[in-house]
């Protein structure tokens, strides 16, 4: 097949045989309808405590709270871009609480929610988007490691750490054991890392989970322009599991990312697991979606939101009062009032601090440079430029 | 003291850096059963294991990418690219990520990860495998790039290489893997990132690194029958570069060649030859010349004695110096 003109583009888009974006098909996992009813899966059975459920949802609001606002930051021009994950806090917070700690996530740029289940502050990930940091914070406390931008090479290193966690003896036990998790999305699938990473993965059988979120969009690109088959189906020809789960259920992200993790620590390889969800905001703050899709399609998807299912799943359960959802908006307007004045309050960094830590062993060049840039900004008045 | 081919020593040099540190991992293809293609990790992965030496499939972005894992988890890998024109696949993840990861993370994460490249020409090979990409890894802040010329170099440079916690891409010059010397494993070796005047000369200075320190010490031997004494100093380190060596070696002799197989244009050669015009304007007697490489994709075999830099054309490039 052929994607050498126009004509034969739309032939592909129109025949390719993938689950249409807001249609997952009947292969895939799911805990809780669009509706808030509680269903079960025979692979996937889940009990959790009415604590647990509730802290759940909590997750939920506070994280999309923390998008909401750091997409206000940047429009009023206080972050030079931000990648909303809105539509995604289910798959995130999700798998996010099914990691144990001692495993380590790998994420891209967009993984806030696991962020949040990892402790990592939001202002360190505002900062990156602001400018004062290309990372910020420490990945191995947070065994959570920094965001990486290019497309699909976090999930060589993190294949490349679940074939260490092997190498350590740290893979057997179902409790105490090690496992590492890569995030990624549709568009990723394409990447030759992505791909090469698979066949690392499996043929070390590394101790790994492959979670992918197909939020359905690549920028502008449809998953259909990714993939002729479901995206979970792709593992089977590399020689591993792979699962199609409801990634605006949280607990059935939840429960599916369990089970990979806990199969990967115990020795039984790795899992791909494929987020079914939407982007419900822009790719980023300087995207426009309108250019490439329907208004339609948005508002099927607010129909399956994850914030909306596990509130009504919560009622229906008659574990929440309307207490629970005052104290809940109090402190996501508080969480909010804290990143807000924490941006603003962010300092850029001071200009020398740019030749710090190119190396762990700097060099006579590097310092050089240095000397000559500080003797050069010294020359302003008052040391001002 | 024993007499060691260039391959033997970086041999020898491995197998004691996997001795001193547990933590110290080869991987690449054919590094296992098969020693490599040019053997340099002969023997390793029978000594210690197929956990240490690691025959990994075919993909050398999977190769860079998997060792930076590794390093995230501890452990201190030793990359074997098998030719410089196989390195491209994985030039994004080593200048992308290999590169940046200990900047990005305001030093938390370190990257004690080398690279071997075996690169540059004169073994008659196909395309691809003659190559001399270094001055893209030279231009790559983060990395550290070196070139060992000699077995002594290369026993000592590719266990300074693997014990330093930035990444370092390390390029073997593969047509002198096979040219013995005395390693005394005893001695106490130079910094890894320090030049070294290997032959004393007082009228030019010839600068090269890798499999052109040879062609120069051979121009100096031919030179001297005709009166002339050059100055042959062996960069090893091509990132950082050791200026204040050059620049000793450029005022005592005033003349300066720069001689390397890869292409003229934006080389390593550029980059010396500003320096010096910054630092050296009024102490040097003639321009900085080059002897390199063509700017053409490296040719078929047949044609790289035409290609290469010779004992002949370096002399000719002193010729023309001392004419100024």
């Amino acid at each position: 097949m052929s994607l050498g003109s126009p004509a034969t583009t739309d032939l592909v888009t129109e025949t390719t045989p993938v689950a249409t974006s807001t249609s997952a098909g009947p292969e895939l996992v799911q805990l809780l309808t669009p509706e808030g009813e509680r269903v079960e899966h025979p692979d996937y059975p889940l009990s959790l405590s009415d604590d647990e459920y509730r802290a759940m949802y909590r997750d939920l609001v506070l994280v999309r709270r923390i998008d909401v606002e750091a997409t206000a930051l940047q429009r009023q021009g206080e972050l030079g871009i931000w990648a909303a994950l809105l539509g995604q806090e289910a798959a995130q917070v999700g798998s996010g609480r099914a990691l144990r700690p001692q495993d380590f996530a790998f994420p891209t740029y967009r993984e806030h929610g696991v962020a949040w289940c990892r402790g990592v502050d939001p202002l360190r990930l505002l900062g990156l988007f602001r400018g004062v940091s290309n990372g910020g914070w420490d990945p191995q406390e947070k065994r959570f490691n920094l965001y990486t931008i290019v497309i699909g090479s976090q999930t060589l290193h993190a294949t490349g750490y679940a074939m260490g966690i092997t190498m350590d003896g740290a893979v057997g036990d179902a409790d105490t054991a090690e496992a590492a998790i890569a995030y990624f999305g549709d568009g990723a699938s394409s990447q030759g890392d992505v791909n090469e990473a698979f066949v690392w993965a499996s043929v070390y059988n590394a101790p790994i989970v492959f979670f992918c979120q197909n939020n359905q969009w690549g920028i502008s690109t449809p998953t259909g322009h990714q993939t002729r088959i479901p995206l979970y189906q792709r593992a089977r020809g590399f020689g591993f599991p792979g699962v199609r789960v409801d990634g605006n259920d949280v607990l059935a992200s939840y429960a599916v990312t369990r089970k990979a993790l806990d199969d990967a620590r115990t020795g039984q390889g790795p899992t791909l697991v494929e987020a079914f969800t939407y982007r419900m905001g822009a790719h980023t703050t300087s995207d426009d979606p309108t250019r490439y899709r329907l208004a339609s399609e948005l508002e099927a998807w607010k129909l399956k939101d994850p914030l909306e299912r596990m509130k009504a799943f919560l009622y229906k359960q008659q574990i929440v009062d309307g207490g629970f959802f005052e104290a809940l908006d109090a402190e996501s307007a508080d969480l909010a009032a804290r990143i807000r004045q924490g941006c603003l309050a962010m300092p850029d960094p001071d200009p020398l601090s740019l030749f710090d830590n190119v190396y762990a062993e700097t060099t006579q060049v590097l310092r050089d440079e240095r000397e000559e840039f500080a003797q050069y900004l010294a020359g302003f008045s008052g040391g001002q430029h | 003291m024993a007499q060691l081919t260039m391959a033997k020593a970086l041999n020898e040099g491995l197998r004691k850096s996997m001795e001193d540190d547990a933590k110290v991992v080869i991987m690449g293809e054919d590094v296992g059963k098969l020693g490599g293609v040019f053997r340099v990790s002969d023997g390793l992965q029978k000594d210690f294991g197929e956990h240490r030496v690691m025959d990994t499939p075919l993909a050398e972005s999977g190769i860079i990418g998997t060792a930076i894992g590794l390093a995230i988890r501890g452990y201190r890998p030793v990359c074997e690219i098998q030719f410089d024109g196989f390195v491209y696949p994985a030039f994004d993840q080593i200048v992308s990520q290999l590169a940046k990861i200990h900047a990005r993370s305001a030093g938390q994460v370190k990257m004690p990860i080398t690279v071997r490249i075996p690169f540059g020409g004169g073994i008659g090979a196909v395309e691809h495998h003659s190559e001399s990409p270094e001055a893209y890894f030279a231009h790559t802040a983060g990395l550290k790039v070196v070139a060992c010329s000699n077995p002594l170099d290369a026993y000592f440079m590719i266990q300074q290489a693997i014990a330093s916690d930035d990444p370092v891409v390390f390029f073997e010059a593969k047509r002198r893997y096979w040219e013995k010397a005395e390693v005394d494993t005893s001695a106490v070796p130079a910094p890894l990132w320090h030049a070294r005047v290997v032959r004393p000369g007082t009228d030019v200075t010839l600068v090269a690194y890798g499999p052109m320190v040879k062609t120069c010490l051979d121009a100096a031997t031919a030179a001297e029958e005709e009166g002339r004494s050059l100055e042959v100093v062996d960069l090893r380190s091509l990132s950082p570069l050791d200026f204040p060596t050059v620049f000793a070696s450029v005022r005592r002799t005033g003349r300066l060649v720069v001689v390397h197989e890869a292409p003229k244009s934006i080389g390593l050669g550029a980059e010396i030859a500003a320096r010096c015009s910054e630092e050296l304007y009024y102490e040097m007697e003639a321009p900085v010349l080059r002897v390199t490489g063509f700017d053409t994709p490296y040719p078929p075999s047949r044609l790289e004695e035409e290609y290469l830099p010779d004992l002949d054309r370096v002399l000719h490039a002193v010729d023309r110096s001392l004419g100024y």
